[in-house]
């Protein structure tokens, strides 16, 4: 039980701390300083959320590792996030189109973990998801207001859901860990998510005329039991664990 | 001696919160409780948003501020539940921001006028502002761009 526990949480972390690394890139990079802003308050917001799923990992592991122990000195298969938001940024129609899927997701399961049988859970959640719905609030006006923009700003989002969306179907891949966790009244099984999710992303992508491909998530394994990563995770992890690798134990 | 509760709240209420110092973080609403377990202060606070980097400058304040006070024995709480909502900035806080030239939060979910000149032609510019918990508009009036306390 414990062992599912802190997988579930790793899961939870890591997507969360993967997704706010890759938004953090484009600290400083952004076309307009508003959305420079907006995805530097985004990936804040995730990496806060972060924090608490980790702590709580490392407590129900119960062998002294921190949120950061977690985070800076696990190796790219220790990881649990999906592929989706190891990706690379792409041009920013493509991050605010992968943040979209992301966030249309971390709502609905954090509603879902509102209502879980573990109490820090459920509080996490009901913090996180008061950001999580200002996140997708945002990231879906954006893209329909690209989608639906000028010609070029149209085909890139094509070109973007044509790329992520077999990626975002990775979210309901479920296993004996969910089955156990789901059990447990912890947390939801992804599947009964699916459902709504492809609605709310259905209607998203049709207000934003684009077209939903043909798709389905082709990759032999998983990163949500760290069988599967693509060639992206080690390289974010050598940004990211850098400073830690160089000068281990090194504190502000 | 030990001092009372009402005193504590006093002192916490001239704390300044570090990103908006206009107002304190009782206005603010973030300490939740104030108590005593035996002799240890005990303050509970919530964070406004989950990856606010002023959490840990707030909790400093909070310490040095009740040991500037002669109490020694201080232990902070952290409470996530129930969540922090805009709801609970004071009447006060409220005033002070908008004095400050920030718009308070409102349950519309955008700023009621221009913190400046008072006009109610807006326009939202930016979902996110330069702190976290902040939006950023525009009066189409004065032309000015002011920050919005944005409410959740
Ligand atoms: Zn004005």
């Amino acid at each position: 039980m414990a062992d599912a526990l802190f997988e579930s949480l790793l899961r939870l972390g890591d997507n969360a701390l993967i997704l706010g690394h890759r938004v953090s890139e484009w600290c400083g990079h952004a076309p307009v300083l508003e959305e420079d802003i907006a995805l530097a308050n985004t990936a804040l917001d995730l990496l806060g959320q972060t924090n608490l799923w980790l702590e709580y990992a490392g407590e129900v592991e119960g062998k002294g590792r921190s949120a950061d122990d977690l985070a800076f000195l696990r190796d790219a298969w220790d990881f649990r996030n999906v592929l989706l938001v190891e990706l690379p940024n792409g041009d920013f129609g493509q991050t605010i189109l992968r943040q979209y899927l992301y966030d249309q997701f971390n709502l609905m399961n954090l509603e879902a973990l509102k209502g879980s049988t573990d109490t820090r859970v459920s509080e996490i959640a009901e913090k996180a998801a008061k950001e999580a719905a200002y996140h997708v609030e945002r990231s879906r006006g954006t893209v329909v207001g690209l989608g639906d923009g000028t010609e070029e700003s149209h085909r890139r989002m094509q070109d973007a859901l044509n790329i992520l969306y077999p990626y975002a179907l990775e979210l309901f891949i479920t296993d004996e860990v969910d089955a156990e966790m789901a059990k447990a009244g912890i947390i939801p099984d992804p599947k009964s998510l699916e459902d709504t999710y492809l609605a709310a992303v259905g209607a998203t992508i049709s207000e934003a005329t684009l077209e939903l491909p043909q798709a389905h998530f082709g990759h032999r394994g998983s990163g949500r039991d760290g069988r599967m990563h693509t060639e992206h995770l080690g390289h974010i992890l050598t940004q990211m664990q850098w400073l830690q690798r160089a000068y281990p134990g090194q504190s502000w | 001696m030990r001092p009372s509760i009402d005193q504590i709240w006093d002192w916490l209420g001239e704390v300044p919160d570090p990103e908006i110092p206009a107002i304190s973080l009782v206005d603010l609403g973030i300490i939740r409780d104030v108590g005593f377990d035996g002799d240890t202060c005990v303050v509970t606070v919530t964070p406004t948003y989950s990856g606010c980097p002023a959490t840990s400058v707030i909790n400093m304040e909070i310490e040095a501020a009740l040991r500037e006070q002669g109490l020694e024995k201080i232990e902070l709480k952290r409470q996530l539940s129930p969540a922090w909502t805009t709801d609970w900035v004071s009447d006060a806080g409220r005033e002070k921001l908008e004095k400050y030239g920030i718009a308070p939060p409102q349950p519309a979910g955008g700023p009621e006028k221009c913190p400046i000149c008072a006009s109610t032609n807006l326009e939202l510019l930016s979902q996110f502002g330069s702190t976290p918990c902040k939006a950023q508009w525009r009066c189409k009036d004065c032309l000015e761009p002011f920050d919005y306390f944005k409410c959740i």
